[in-house]
C-alpha cells in the first residue's frame, strides 16, 4: 500500500466513487436498525458489533503494541539504535544471535534496538499525516458539499489538480524541492516535510468522500426538518451533517495510517524521505539493500515489522468498515 | 452524453494547467543555482549560462516562464536536457517500456484477481474463501519495494530462476516478475471487489429468476451475473491503467527497467528541471485522460447510470 491514494477504492461503494454523478442516491449511511431495546446512534451500534469481532481486537492488540513501542521503545531493547554495540566496527554484519537478537548492520549496530525505535518515526508521520489529511479534506468537503455552486466548482476543481498529480512522482518532486539532497536540515523538519507532502497529495480523496456524503445527506429530511425549525447553518453542519457523514471518512483515515507507514518507507527508501539520523523502518531497509546478499536479517526484520504494522492497520479498518456499514452485514 | 462529455473535456482544461503549473513552480522556483554542477567540477562557461538563460527565460518572473514554456509545449517542443538532448526523445524512448510494464502488470492481476473473486463470491465462507481473504490483506499490506527486493533476492539471486534485472528493451518474458510485483496491491483490490460485488448481485432478483428458469449454472453464472457484477471491477481496472502508466518509480528502479519512472527519478535527483516537467506534463495528461475514459465507460457499461 504505497499509494494511499488508491485505499480509497476499497472503502466507498460504487455510487460514491469519485467522478461519477455526485448527487447519485445515499450510500447507505443511514442510521441502522437496532436489535435491543435501548436505542444505540451509529457509533454506538458499531461499537457493539466490533466488540464481537476478533478480527479487531487481534489488529488492536498489534496496534496498542505498536503505540506503546513507539512512546517507550527503552521498554523492549537495552541497546542504542545509533551506536555500536562494543563501540566499534568489529561486530560488523554479525547474523542472529543471543546478545543481538535480530544481527547487526555494517557499522556494527543492533538491528533489534534499530527496529524497536524505529517505529517511533514511521508512526509519529503516520498518524500526524492522517489526522492532517482528514482535517483538511474533510473541512473542505463540507464546505464543498454543504455550499454547492461556484465555491464547490472551485474546491473540485483544485481537488483535481493535486489528484491529477500521480503521488510518488509527485511526493519525490516536493520533498527534493523542498528539502535537496545535502542540505543539512533535523530531523522534525525532515518529518514535517514528509508529513506535508503526504497531506498535500492525499487530501482530495478524504475531500470527495465527505464531499458526497454531505451531498447525500443535505438532502435527507432531517436536516430539511432542521432547516424547517429554524437551525442555523453551522448548528446543522455540526450537530446533523458531520456526526451523520463521518463513517466513511473515519474507514479510510484507519486504512490511511496503514498506507501511510508504507508510504513514509517507500520515500525513505528512495532517498528522499526520512534520511539517517534518523531512525524508521524505510531507511533501514534503503540502508540495506546494498547488503542483501550478506546480510538478508537486516532486510529481513524491518521489513518484517512494516508489514505486520500496515496489516494491523488495514485489517483495522476493515473491522470498522464491517461495522459501519449496515449493507455489508 | 455529448454534453457530458463535453463539460468534462473543459473541466480538463483547468486541472491540467494547474496541476503542471504546480510542478513548474515546485521543479523551478526552487533557491538554488540552477547550473550548479552542471558542468562538471569547474563552473559553467559565461556563454553557456548566457544560452541557457535565455533559452528558459530564467531571467523572468517564474509565471511567465510557465507560459513560454506552455506555448512551446503546445506546438509540441518540449525542450532539450542541459546536455543538449531532446526530452521528447528521452519520452519516446522510455515510455514503450512503461507501457509493456502497465500491460503486464495489468494482464496478471486481472487474471488472478476476477479468478480469486469469482471463485470466492460463489462460495462463500469456505476454505478457500478465508485463504483468498487473508491472502488479499497480506498483498495490500507488503509494500511494492519489499515485495520487489524479496522477489528479486529469492528468484533472482538464490535460486535464479529469473534475472535480477531486465535487460534494456524489456521483452515480455522479463517482466512477469516485476509485473506481479507492480500489480500485487491491486490484484487485492481486484479480487475483494469482484467478490463483494458476486455476493451482492447472487442474491438479486433476476438471478433467482434465471435459476429458477431452469437455466444450467454456467449460464445463470457465466452471463447473468459476472456481466453485471463486473461493471465496477472493469472501471477499477481502468482506473488503474490511467496509474500504472504514470510510471512505476519503484518497481522500475528496482529491476532496472529502462522506465518512465526511472527516467523521471534521475532527472530529478540530477536536476534536470525541463527532463522532470516534460514527463510530468505527459503523465498528468494521460491520468487525467484515462481517469475521464473510464467514466465514460461506466456509463457505456451500465445503462442504469445516466448523465444529465
Amino acid at each position: 500500500m504505497s499509494d494511499p491514494t488508491s485505499g480509497s477504492l476499497v472503502t466507498t461503494s460504487p455510487a460514491e466513487q469519485p467522478g461519477l454523478v455526485a448527487d447519485s442516491a445515499p450510500a447507505g449511511i443511514g442510521a441502522p436498525q437496532d436489535k435491543r431495546d435501548k436505542p444505540r446512534g451509529l457509533l454506538g451500534d458499531a461499537w457493539y458489533d466490533l466488540r464481537h469481532k476478533p478480527l479487531f481486537w487481534i489488529s488492536a492488540g498489534f496496534i496498542a503494541l505498536f503505540v506503546l513501542i513507539a512512546a517507550f521503545p527503552f521498554l523492549f531493547t537495552t541497546g542504542s539504535p545509533t551506536e555500536s554495540i562494543g563501540g566499534g566496527l568489529s561486530r560488523s554484519l554479525e547474523g542472529p544471535s543471543g546478545s543481538a537478537w535480530f544481527g547487526t548492520d555494517i557499522q556494527g549496530r543492533d538491528i533489534f534496538a534499530r527496529v524497536i525505535y524505529g517505529a517511533r518515526a514511521s508512526i509519529i508521520v503516520a498518524v500526524s499525516a492522517t489526522l492532517g489529511t482528514i482535517l483538511l479534506g474533510a473541512s473542505v468537503g463540507v464546505l464543498a458539499g454543504f455550499r454547492g455552486g461556484w465555491i464547490d466548482a472551485l474546491l473540485s476543481r483544485l481537488a483535481d489538480v493535486f489528484f491529477g498529480i500521480p503521488f510518488v512522482l509527485g511526493a519525490i518532486v516536493i520533498l527534493f524541492s523542498l528539502n535537496p539532497r545535502g542540505a543539512g536540515s533535523n530531523e522534525w523538519k525532515i518529518m514535517g516535510l514528509v508529513i506535508l507532502a503526504l497531506v498535500m497529495l492525499t487530501w482530495p480523496v478524504a475531500m470527495r468522500i465527505m464531499r458526497s456524503s454531505v451531498l447525500a445527506a443535505k438532502q435527507a429530511d432531517y436536516v430539511v426538518a432542521a432547516r424547517a425549525l429554524g437551525a442555523s447553518n453551522s448548528r446543522i453542519i455540526f450537530k446533523h451533517l458531520i456526526p451523520n457523514c463521518l463513517a466513511p471518512v473515519l474507514v479510510y483515515a484507519t486504512i490511511l495510517v496503514g498506507a501511510y507507514i508504507g508510504a513514509e518507507a517507500t520515500l525513505s527508501f528512495l532517498g528522499v524521505g526520512l534520511q539517517s539520523p534518523v531512525v524508521s523502518w524505510g531507511v533501514m531497509i534503503s540502508d540495506s539493500q546494498q547488503y542483501i546478499r550478506v546480510a538478508p536479517y537486516w532486510l529481513l526484520f524491518p521489513s518484517a515489522f512494516l508489514v505486520v504494522a500496515v496489516l494491523s492497520f488495514v485489517m483495522l479498518g476493515e473491522a470498522v468498515r464491517e461495522a459501519l456499514d449496515p449493507k455489508l452485514r | 452524453m455529448g454534453r457530458y462529455v463535453l463539460r468534462r473535456l473543459l473541466q480538463l482544461i483547468p486541472v491540467f494547467f494547474g496541476a503542471t503549473l504546480l510542478i513548474y513552480w515546485l521543479v523551478w522556483a526552487v533557491p538554488g543555482d540552477p547550473f550548479a554542477g552542471k558542468c562538471g567540477e569547474r563552473a559553467c562557461p559565461d556563454s553557456y549560462v548566457q544560452f541557457m538563460t535565455e533559452k528558459y527565460h530564467l531571467d523572468d518572473p517564474w509565471p511567465l516562464q510557465y507560459v513560454y514554456y506552455m506555448g512551446h509545449l503546445l506546438t509540441g517542443d518540449f525542450g532539450q536536457t542541459f546536455g543538449g538532448r531532446d526530452i521528447s526523445e528521452i519520452i519516446a524512448q522510455a515510455y514503450p517500456n512503461t507501457l509493456k510494464l502497465a500491460l503486464v502488470a495489468l494482464i496478471i492481476e486481472a487474471v488472478i484477481g476476477l479468478t480469486a473473486g469469482v471463485l470466492t463470491g460463489l462460495r462463500r465462507n469456505g476454505f478457500l474463501d478465508n485463504l483468498v481473504l487473508v491472502s488479499t490483506l497480506f498483498l495490500l499490506a507488503i509494500p511494492t519495494f519489499v515485495s520487489g527486493f524479496l522477489l528479486q533476492f529469492i528468484l533472482g539471486t538464490q535460486l535464479k530462476i529469473i534475472n535480477p534485472t531486465v535487460s534494456g528493451d524489456a521483452p515480455f518474458h522479463e517482466l512477469i516478475v516485476p509485473g506481479f510485483v507492480l500489480g500485487s496491491i491491486s490484484m487485492a483490490y481486484v479480487a475483494r471487489l469482484t467478490r463483494t460485488s458476486i455476493a451482492e448481485n447472487s442474491r438479486s432478483d433476476y438471478v433467482r429468476t434465471a435459476v429458477a428458469k431452469g437455466l444450467p449454472q454456467r449460464r445463470v453464472v457465466g452471463v447473468h451475473l459476472l456481466r453485471n457484477s463486473l461493471i465496477p471491477v472493469i472501471t477499477f481496472l481502468g482506473t488503474d491503467l490511467g496509474s500504472l502508466m504514470g510510471g512505476a518509480i519503484v518497481t522500475e528502479g528496482i529491476f532496472s527497467i529502462n522506465g518512465i519512472g526511472r527516467e523521471v527519478y534521475r532527472a530529478i535527483v540530477t536536476k534536470e528541471s525541463a527532463t522532470v516537467v516534460g514527463i510530468v506534463v505527459v503523465l498528468v495528461m494521460v491520468y487525467l485522460l484515462m481517469n475521464l475514459l473510464v467514466d465514460l465507460l461506466y456509463a457505456a457499461l451500465d445503462p442504469r447510470i445516466r448523465y444529465e
